[in-house]
């Protein structure tokens, strides 16, 4: 197995610290690996987009021939997990602050997301999320978060926060506009991995 | 959900935003145009200024805060994070940055100290702040403060990048040096840097700095900013090194590449050409010691 994490921008270490953690508690074994370039995705069983600035990603992921690569994966099927900025670059639509920096997004789900759905730094949050495969309630940090406003029929909602969609799935794609990274909890991880193991 | 169950300027939080700014670059402006034009190019934020710090250098006299109504504008220009500095020691100044909605503020030794024996309590903010550092002892006295990420001095709008890399080369030679050390050992040397022990064990067991560590303070190209990346910065700020370059959008644009191909030659070649001239800035030997701006904080 390997498992691939976008390394372009933002929080890698985090999601691959996360990972690591995540197949050692299963008892499973699994490379992971950091992409910047091309040529690496189309290796890879899994992806994870982590959180940084969409507009950097975005912009990188085109230049560096990336973007194509991703679709192609989401194409065959295999999983793949956005966390914040990944959430952007996975919709198929953007409000008008997305617009207007002309990002270039993945539209691997059918969703249209608002790129700072809860504020500015200071209004980014900790709070305990509902989700639907946990028993217990996760510590979910949001941080400049986006929120999905809108989604098809095909998306799968997970947990909402103030009416705003903050976990998703949609096929082979899950979506988050948390950061399960930043917390030693890995049971989001292992959700994710539930789909590769 | 109920508002009372969000929990806002948590330490995971603060430390979190800086570490969703990771591998990228952080762009000073002064006005709404060159904010826009730092985004396009792919900045990760935008640190709203008055003036760059070359010019402030140039213009001497006391250097404030930005007017509140350029960081606002800025603010509503841009999608991505705006940061925007306050003197060292000025919290009123941060609160009032914090009140417009700034990002991250960075109590800076760019602007004019207001307190010459303390720093800002920076525990007691909701924003998360960012300090400059020249070694570990002032990276760890900051981070105990309550500051959120650190960035090395470097001289500021020199133009030079030669501090930063000193700094960067001090504080990375000191994390290492600790490795293997006994308590004892660390706690004489907590002693000696004048930084809390607890910290010092934290960063000898990470074998990095407890939080985000971006390069700053003399970044001028493509390959500056490359080479603060191979000595192992976690991202890197660009102060007049952009807008006082020949051509700000082709050298904004250039730097981001280059950070994300910083250990790969050829490409740096590719992105490093036709790209105008790098701004022409000052050798730092010819800076009089009372003229540098990194021993402003200690």
């Amino acid at each position: 197995m390997r498992i691939g994490v976008i390394a372009i921008q933002g929080d890698v270490s985090e999601h691959v610290d996360a990972l690591r953690r995540a197949i050692d508690q299963r008892g499973e074994s699994a490379e992971i690996v950091t992409i910047k370039h091309k040529g690496i995705v189309p290796e890879c069983d899994a992806l994870v987009l982590p959180g940084g600035e969409s507009t950097t990603l975005a912009r990188l992921l085109v230049k560096e021939g990336i973007d194509n690569e991703i679709k192609d994966m989401s194409a065959s099927g295999r999983p793949i997990m956005g966390t914040c900025a990944g959430l952007i670059l996975l919709a198929k639509e953007g409000d008008e602050q997305v617009k207007k920096t002309h990002q270039h997004l993945l539209g691997l789900m059918d969703t249209k997301v608002n790129r700072n759905a809860f504020g500015r730094q200071c209004d980014s949050f900790e709070t305990e999320l509902e989700l639907p495969f946990l028993d217990t309630p996760y510590n979910a940090v949001f941080i400049r978060a986006p929120g999905i406003i809108d989604a098809g029929n095909n998306v799968h909602v997970l947990a909402k926060t103030d009416d705003m969609i903050v976990a998703a799935e949609q096929d082979n794609i899950l979506a988050l506009a948390f950061h399960p990274e930043l917390t030693l909890d890995t049971r989001v991880h292992q959700y994710f991995l539930d789909k590769l193991f | 959900m109920e508002l009372e169950k969000l929990r806002h300027g948590t330490e995971l939080i603060k430390r979190g935003f800086a570490k969703m700014q990771k591998g990228g670059v952080i762009m000073d402006v002064t006005t709404p145009e060159q904010a826009r034009i730092a985004e396009e190019a792919g900045a990760v934020a935008v640190m709203a200024l008055q003036a760059v710090p070359a010019d402030i250098r140039k213009e001497g006299g006391v250097a404030r805060m930005a007017d509140p109504r350029i960081v606002s504008e800025i603010i509503e220009t841009v999608t991505i994070p705006v940061m925007a500095k306050a003197r060292i020691g000025h919290f009123v100044e941060a609160e009032i940055l914090q009140a417009l909605g700034a990002d991250m503020v960075d109590e800076s030794e760019v602007l004019t100290p207001a307190d010459h024996k303390y720093h800002i309590d920076k525990t007691q903010f909701t924003v998360p702040f960012v300090c400059g550092a020249r070694n570990l002892g002032e990276a760890l006295r900051r981070i105990k403060e309550g500051a959120a990420m650190i960035r090395t001095k470097g001289e500021a709008g020199t133009g030079d990048v030669s501090e930063a890399v000193k700094h960067m080369k001090q504080i990375m030679g000191e994390v290492r040096a600790l490795k293997g050390m006994t308590r004892e050992e660390m706690i004489a040397v907590a002693r000696d840097i004048e930084a809390p022990i607890e910290l010092v064990i934290e960063t000898a067991e990470l074998q990095r700095l407890p939080v985000v560590n971006f390069a700053a303070g003399g970044v001028a190209t493509p390959a500056d900013a490359a080479l603060m990346m191979r000595l192992g910065a976690d991202g890197v700020f660009v102060g007049s090194g952009i807008f006082k370059a020949e051509n700000p959008e082709k050298m904004a644009t250039a730097i981001v590449e280059a950070v994300n191909n910083y250990d790969n030659p050829e490409v740096l070649a590719d992105i490093s050409k036709g790209i105008g001239s790098g701004m022409k800035g000052i050798s730092v030997d010819t800076i009089p010691e009372d003229m540098a701006l990194q021993t402003r904080g200690w």
